[in-house]
Formats: C-alpha cells, sequence, structure tokens
C-alpha cells in the first residue's frame, strides 16, 4: 500500500530549479533513502513534504489526502515527523520536556484545563510522561531524560531529537542526515535503530550522505542530480547504475 | 536616617518595584514568543485600572476586577489578531512599530472615553489613612495587596510555564520555533496566547495598585519606559531577572528621593536604562554569548 505519493513536484527558487518534475512512491512500512550530490535538491524535497515549503508545481498526497502547500502544523498533526541535518533542541528544556513536547499532537488538553490542574489533565500528563520516558529508553537514553537537552552529547542530542519526532506517533517519518556528524560505530548504532524504528509499523524516508549505511537499510534508493531524479531501484541495482555512477564519480 | 524612614523606603521601593516586575515580566512573555517588544504593555496596565473603576459602579470590587482582567485579556488577543497575526514574515522593527502605534490608539481611545481625570479604585481594606505597622514605619494594607498579588503572579506564572503542557509548549514555541511547528504546534495560537497573557497580568497589577498610584489614561507610557528598563536590567526574556531588577529599580527610585528632589525619579530610571544599554546590553543576569544569538 501506497503511503506517500510524489507527482510531478516541482519548486523553483527564481531562477533555481530546485526540485524539477520529481515523482515517486513510498511504500507502507518501507526505509527509502533519497541521495544525491550536494544542493541536489534533497532537503528542499524534505521541505516541501514537511509543509515548509509550497510547491511550485506538483502534488504530494499522503494517505490519500493531498497535503502540498498545507502549513507545516498540520501535516504534523496528520501524522508526519522529521528530524533535522543541525539537531533543532528546545534549549532550556531537559531531554524529556523535549519528547513531551512532542506528544502535543497526541493531547487534547484545552488552556482551561490546563490552568485550572483538572483531574483529566493531571492524569494526560502524567500518561505523556510515561509514554515520553518509553521512547528515551527505546532509544536507550532514558538515563539521560533530566539532563538539559542542550548540555547533552551530540549523538544523545540526535537521540533526543529522534525521541521527540517518535513521541508524536508519526506514520511517515523523515529524517535528514541521521548520521551527520556521527562516527563508524554511533553511525551502525543509528542504522540499527531506524530498522527497530521500522519493526514499530513506521515508514522511513532519509536523506543520508553515508552510502554505507544507505546500502545496509534502505529497501529502495532515489537518486537526484540537479533537482532531477536520476534513477529509482533497490540498493543493489542504483549501485550499478551508470547514471548514477557518472553523477557520483565524474566521467 | 533612622530605621523607620530606611523601611518606608524600602517598602515603597519594593512596592513599585513588584508594579515594574509584572510589566517587565509582560514584556518578556511576549518577547519569548514573538521576539518583540510590546510597547503597549503598559496600557494593559491602564486598561485594567480603568476598566475596574467602571466596573466598580455596577459590581462589587472582586467581580470588578475580575471582569477587567478578562476584557483587558480579550483586547489583548484582538490586538494580536487584528495588527500581528495576518503579517507575513514581518520584520521585528516593523511590528514593534506597530506596537508603539497600537498604544497611542489604546491611549486615546481612554482619552475620550475616560477623559483626563485621575481616578483611583478605593482601598480594598481599610482607606487612605489606614495603616499597619512594620518595625515602627507606618504602611498602608494595600502596599500588601500589591506585593502579594504580584508575588502570587510570578508564582502561578512559573508553575504554568514549568508544569503544563500548554506553558511547555510556549516555551519550546520561544526556544526553536521550527522545531515547535514540526511537533505540531500552531505556533500563531501560542503566540496570541502570549498577548493574553501579558494582557491579564497587566491588568490585575492595574487594578490592586490603582488606589496607591492612582490611574489616568496616559500612565502606560511610563510604565512601559519603567518595565523595558526592568526588563532589560534582568536580561530579556528572564523572568526571575527580572523580578529581581524591577525590586532593585523600584526600591533604588525610592531611596533617591532622599539624595535628590522627586522630579528626578523618571529622570533615574531613564539614566539606569541607558548605563545598562551601554555597559551591558545583555542585563544583568544575562549572559553575552546568549544575547548574541537573538534577533534583537
Amino acid at each position: 500500500m501506497t503511503i506517500l505519493q510524489v507527482e510531478q513536484l516541482g519548486k523553483r527558487f527564481g531562477g533555481l530549479q530546485a526540485v524539477d518534475d520529481v515523482s515517486f512512491s513510498l511504500r507502507q512500512g518501507a526505509i527509502k533513502a533519497v541521495i544525491g550530490p550536494n544542493g541536489a535538491g534533497k532537503t528542499t524535497l524534505f521541505n516541501l513534504i514537511a509543509g515548509m515549503l509550497e510547491p511550485t508545481t506538483g502534488e504530494i498526497s499522503f494517505q490519500g489526502k493531498a497535503i502540498q502547500g498545507m502549513r507545516p502544523f498540520r501535516v504534523a498533526g496528520l501524522g508526519i515527523a522529521r528530524t533535522f541535518q543541525n539537531i533543532k533542541m528546545f534549549a532550556g528544556m531537559t531531554a524529556l520536556e523535549n519528547v513531551m513536547v512532542g506528544r502535543h499532537v497526541r493531547s487534547k488538553a484545552g488552556f482551561l484545563a490546563s490552568m485550572f490542574r483538572t483531574s483529566g489533565c493531571r492524569r494526560e500528563e502524567k500518561a505523556i510522561r510515561v509514554k515520553s520516558l518509553e521512547f528515551l529508553d527505546f532509544l536507550g537514553i532514558a538515563d539521560c531524560a533530566d539532563t538539559l537537552a542542550t548540555n547533552l552529547a551530540f549523538g544523545q542530542q540526535r537521540a533526543v531529537e529522534l525521541a521527540r519526532a517518535l513521541a508524536l506517533e508519526p506514520a511517515l517519518l523523515l529524517l535528514d542526515e541521521p548520521a551527520a556528524g556521527l562516527n563508524i560505530y554511533e553511525t551502525a548504532e543509528i542504522g540499527r535503530l531506524i530498522v527497530r524504528i521500522r519493526e514499530l509499523g513506521i515508514t522511513v524516508l532519509l536523506v543520508e550522505h553515508d552510502m554505507s549505511l544507505v546500502m545496509d537499510i534502505s529497501d529502495e534508493i532515489v537518486v537526484l542530480s540537479f533537482g532531477r531524479k536520476i534513477a529509482e531501484d533497490i540498493p543493489t541495482v542504483v549501485q550499478r547504475d551508470p547514471e548514477v555512477i557518472k553523477v557520483y564519480l565524474g566521467e | 536616617m533612622t530605621t523607620e524612614l530606611f523601611i518606608q523606603y524600602l517598602v515603597a521601593g519594593i512596592t513599585y518595584g513588584s508594579i515594574y516586575a509584572i510589566v517587565a515580566i509582560g514584556f518578556n512573555i511576549i518577547y519569548n514568543t514573538t521576539g518583540i517588544i510590546n510597547f503597549a504593555q503598559g496600557e494593559f496596565v491602564m486598561l485594567g485600572g480603568m476598566l475596574s473603576i467602571t466596573f466598580l459602579q455596577y459590581l462589587p470590587l472582586p467581580p470588578a476586577i475580575f471582569l477587567a482582567v478578562l476584557v483587558t485579556m480579550g483586547i489583548g488577543a484582538l490586538i494580536e489578531m487584528l495588527f500581528i497575526r495576518w503579517l507575513q514574515n514581518p520584520g521585528i522593527l516593523r511590528m514593534i512599530i506597530i506596537t508603539i502605534g497600537v498604544s497611542i490608539l489604546i491611549r486615546e481611545a481612554a482619552l475620550h472615553v475616560w477623559g483626563s481625570d485621575v481616578r483611583s479604585l478605593p482601598y480594598f481594606f481599610g482607606n487612605e489613612i489606614s495603616s499597619i505597622a512594620i518595625s515602627g514605619a507606618r504602611v498602608s494594607p494595600q502596599v500588601l495587596w500589591v506585593v502579594g498579588t504580584c508575588g502570587l503572579m510570578v508564582v502561578a506564572l512559573n508553575i504554568f510555564f514549568q508544569a503544563t503542557s500548554i506553558g511547555r509548549e510556549m516555551r519550546a514555541c520561544a526556544a526553536n520555533r521550527i522545531a515547535a511547528v514540526l511537533c505540531g504546534i500552531d505556533t500563531r495560537n501560542m503566540v496570541t496566547l502570549s498577548f493574553v497573557l501579558s494582557a491579564g497580568i497587566g491588568a490585575l497589577a492595574g487594578a490592586v495598585m490603582s488606589p496607591i498610584t492612582y490611574t489616568q489614561y496616559d500612565i502606560g507610557t511610563g510604565l512601559a519606559i519603567k518595565g523595558f528598563t526592568v526588563a532589560i536590567l534582568g536580561g530579556l526574556g528572564n523572568s526571575l531577572g527580572a523580578v529581581a531588577g524591577g525590586l532593585l529599580l523600584g526600591v533604588i527610585e525610592a531611596f533617591s528621593v532622599s539624595v535628590v528632589p522627586l522630579a528626578f525619579q523618571d529622570a533615574i530610571a531613564i539614566a539606569i536604562l541607558l548605563v545598562i544599554l551601554f555597559v551591558r546590553p545583555h542585563g544583568l543576569f544575562g549572559s553575552s554569548a546568549m544575547a548574541g544569538l537573538k534577533e534583537f
């Protein structure tokens, strides 16, 4: 079953066609990678899907619903979470609080209930805390729960950001270079994590430069170059595609 | 200086200081979610006082104040929805000028509705001459109302921001707006809420201080300048810094009366503001590294 369908998507910034007529689909439960040289339009593609940019042309449908141009907080509400290449923590908040904010779309306490600390609201707050701790535990950083997120090591911050995205209980998770800045050991660890996330029933779309990670965990790969899709297939085929080799290694 | 006189000055300083602190916290709440200084903050205090006085003609004191606070909160929400919300990528400077415009608008409207008379609420307990003794100094019981209410507001706000999900989400929105949006938070509503909260605490402070300080259509400007001084003094965005800064400015002002003529009281606040802006623009308690990350 298709969870995400991208149809002839285009985004133009002035004279630059950042994303040009890109189409692909994403199967429910799959791990798909988007690769390509720097400036190929990978992050723009992510921003289009997450609603942070409005496409110039084309359509994006998520679970059968058109989402192009929808405001980003609504896209998140539908069940698309994303992480960033440059980690975006909530400064001044603990790791646990960061993850608890991620529960926003799964909670419903109104302003008044919150102000007067009704019993229903207190129960929900407790449930949010318990659930958020579970996500930290899932990523193996439960012991950092009460540390200020910005004081954690880089790899741990990435895990907190991932926990925050998972706290949304998304159907689709967009990972923007999850291995950026990590060493070989940590990269292997994040690879295992992504596979475990898929086992939770979450579909994963990732942008990544680390080829060994991409080849290891992806079911399918989309290759972009100068905004255009030049290949889409399973890893072993993409690896041998002459055009992909040309783009990556030159002629 | 006798002990009695010293305590008298000190209590006066703490009273005014806690009002300045509340105005400064109002600045901070909006600054944290939007990055702008809302110069109509002083007008919220004026509205709280004026509306309470008007409603008192029809209602007993507590519901009159309650209603005044609610109406001012509504006005705060309205200001945000009419003047801020629909702006597409507004510049910081543009938004600040809008708030100055709004403050003039409210002031002129208040002049039309209430005239230029100086008004005040009656003392909550007793009257102008009733007093209680603190170590020999005589102070008005209203002073306790002002200090107590301001203190309670600070505590309540802290609980709100630390222990409720909406407070946590407002902090998240202040810390990283993009990440907050991607957690599914409609940051525009958080901005509206910050105006509502600021209006509410300003109005409540305006009502409780009215018997001592009196209320007039144009008291907002002076309070905004004092509140801004305190917000800068404590470090923009830092609410506990605002409390410390408020008390400090209030006490300095009060004791200055024993050295320089009363008319120079405002000049002292402005002088402190200038010194702070020149020497420590990130405030007494802020760090310059953090300040460098901010847009304004």
